[in-house]
């Protein structure tokens, strides 16, 4: 057996028989993930359902300034209030999403037919509140284009004067591609998992040797430093994919549980997913461990190397984020970077889209190849002299 | 046949090891003796292939360390001074991963780890997970685990450091047993006593230099002390860091 193999079976025993190890691995590490998104995915939904089924609540004051646009509001289901004494202090306060103030004098620009004003009171830093400001601004939107028409109608003009152009609203996207946007965060949890999942072993193996005084007698062994740090690094590698496997499966159980389609969307999360995510998510499974391994052997001590590799977790969070923030189209080039080809790459599946054969071979190969230079990197670091010296 | 010439190491200002030069004969034990800090680990691990000395050359067995370590390595036998264990395993476990890394077939494995755990009278305790193991039950492991692939010369960095004196007598006749099977043992101590019961040949290490070597006589005969422990003082100029 090559030495390499020694190692690695020894590290996945040894792993094996911890269990906190496996407890955080195996399952805080890759069930959390699934847990989150359901849930969150979950709270979502049931918010989007009830803002849109429920009647709007619009707090007016001075509703007696306006007898026949309050008239129209309920008859359009809308639920008018008495509105608070200070509708800015309450708005401030997020006691209401929004407040409709009808000025004293709106009753007699109306009679004029001047333009009379109406206020409408809201926050708009309040995601919140989005969704009712933009239904009361409809509402009277609708009732103020009535009226102008029938103005119109009394002098004798067809409406259509005033219209010369209407917009049709050609929507392209399919069910399964609005809920791209609710998966979002999914590439995040994916590439998290597989990081996540070889920290604590690649952690031990290298600093936490080192700590407990055992890295130096493993050395004198007559093997090739980078023969002792290949088993290590695969062991953590071989955790890393594990986790992402066991989270994958967790994923295809929870995700069709969540009621997306009352929300018109479509999550594609079956066997064939299931196998196309893994295939392009393990990969940076080696990056993940070659990483995890540098630092480990860069450390001064185990609390440091623990510390430096929780930061480096966070890490790939980052082309998600910024994809979250600022989606980009794709471009070619992308799919020949790690990360942001992941983040592509994991959007389409999800989305039910079929992977492009290039692109999955492109990012599979970048990342193996930036994991085998990675890999090379710790090796060298294996090979300081005072990485063994302990004291 | 260990044979150290002109060994140099400096951490930074410091020369820990300033041109050593000694050897250690098959079938004999041969002790290094010196104050903590006076340079016997460096020493010990440039020896072990650990360290990359600054100048000097090493022999094991005619074999040059600095041109063949891996050929080096498999003649030695080493127990350093740091000698963690894998907790999650247990004792013959541990003793079989380095059996394995030294390339031994499973047969010679399980012979040659039987054959320690009897010598190091271990048999009760090698199934169980070295969590929890005493000081001496963890060297004895330690040892076993450095002695696996039968190599001729053995090296022990301050092998009874933290042991009780049951433990420490075993440990001694352990040594003379290697001895007495024509191995070459090299350890090193700062316990006075100890190098004079145990050893054949004695190095006096000091400030990173040999300041006296030779059989205890001739020692005697060089400082002219009939005690050996006074004959130590005197050649390192102090007590300090040393101990009966």
């Amino acid at each position: 057996m090559s030495p390499w193999k020694i190692v690695f079976w020894k590290e996945v025993r040894e792993n094996f028989r911890d269990r906190r190890t496996m407890f955080s691995t195996f399952v805080l590490g890759t069930l959390m993930g699934p847990v989150l998104f359901a849930g969150l995915i979950g709270l979502m939904i049931s918010v989007t359902l009830e803002r849109a089924e429920k009647p709007l609540k619009l707090p007016v004051a001075g509703a007696a300034q306006a007898p026949n646009l309050i008239a129209w509001l309920k008859a359009r289901g809308v639920e008018v209030e008495e509105a608070p004494a200070d509708p800015e202090a309450a708005i401030r306060k997020r006691d209401h999403d929004v407040v409709l103030r009808i000025p004293a004098e709106y009753a007699q620009q109306w009679r004029e037919g001047r333009p009379a004003t109406l206020e409408l009171i809201v926050d708009r830093s309040q995601q919140k509140a989005e969704q009712a400001v933009s239904r009361a601004e409809r509402l009277i939107a609708e009732y103020v284009g009535m009226t102008a028409s029938q103005r119109l109608l009394v002098r004798g003009i067809s409406p259509e004067v005033v219209q010369p152009v209407l917009i049709a609203d050609v929507d392209q996207s399919t069910p399964q591609s609005r809920s791209g946007m609710l998966l979002a965060m999914l590439p995040y949890l994916l590439i998290l998992t597989v990081f996540a999942g070889g920290n604590y072993l690649a952690t031990d193996a290298t600093a936490g040797e080192r700590e407990r005084q055992s890295l130096e007698p493993l050395l004198i062994n007559p093997v090739s430093r980078g023969q002792i740090m290949g088993g290590k690094l695969m062991a953590t590698f071989a955790f890393a994919v594990a986790s992402l496997a066991i989270s994958l499966f967790a994923f295809s159980i929870t995700a069709p549980m969540l009621p997306v389609q009352k929300i018109g969307m479509v999550i594609e999360f079956g066997p064939k997913q299931c196998l196309l995510l893994f295939l392009v998510v393990a990969p940076l499974g080696l990056i993940g461990a070659g990483l995890l391994t540098s630092v480990s052997a860069f450390a001064k001590g185990f609390r440091e190397a623990q510390t430096y590799n929780t930061l480096l977790i966070i890490l790939p969070a980052i082309p998600s984020m910024l994809m979250a923030l600022n989606p980009v189209k794709p471009a070619d080039w992308m799919y020949s970077l790690p990360l942001l080809s992941h983040q592509l790459l994991i959007e389409q599946t999800v989305r039910g889209e079929s992977l492009v054969a290039w692109q999955v071979a492109a990012s599979v190969a970048a990342t193996l190849a930036i994991g085998v230079v990675i890999a090379l990197v710790a090796a060298r670091l294996y090979h300081r002299e005072h990485l063994a010296i302990s004291a | 046949m260990i044979e150290i010439n002109d060994l140099r190491k400096t951490f930074g200002a410091v020369k820990a090891v300033d041109g050593v030069s000694f050897s250690a004969r098959d079938g004999e034990i041969t002790g290094l003796l010196g104050p903590n800090g006076a340079g016997k680990t460096t020493t010990l691990r440039m020896l072990y292939t650990l360290m990359r000395p600054e100048t000097g050359s090493i022999r094991v067995d005619g074999t040059d360390i600095s041109v063949d370590p891996d050929g080096a390595r498999r003649k030695l036998g080493v127990l350093p001074d740091a000698r963690g264990l894998y907790k999650r395993l247990t004792a013959r476990e541990n003793i079989e991963y380095f059996g394995r890394l030294h390339g031994l077939d499973e047969a010679t494995l399980k012979a040659r780890t039987d054959a320690l755990i009897g010598a190091l009278d271990i048999g009760d305790i090698a199934g169980r997970r070295t969590e929890g193991f005493s000081n001496g039950q963890r060297v004895k492991t330690a040892i076993a685990r450095a002695l696996v692939h039968d190599p001729r010369n053995v090296l022990l960095d301050e092998p009874t450091n933290g042991l009780d004196v049951m433990a420490t007598r075993a440990l001694r006749k352990f040594m003379q047993k290697l001895r007495e099977e024509g191995r070459c043992v090299l350890f090193s101590s700062h316990i006075m006593q100890e190098v004079a019961a145990l050893c054949d040949r004695i190095v006096v290490i000091a400030k990173g230099r040999v300041v006296a070597q030779g059989a205890a006589e001739e020692l005697r005969a060089q400082t002219g002390e009939a005690n050996l422990e006074d004959a130590f003082v005197k050649v390192i100029g102090s007590e300090e860091g040393l101990s009966l």
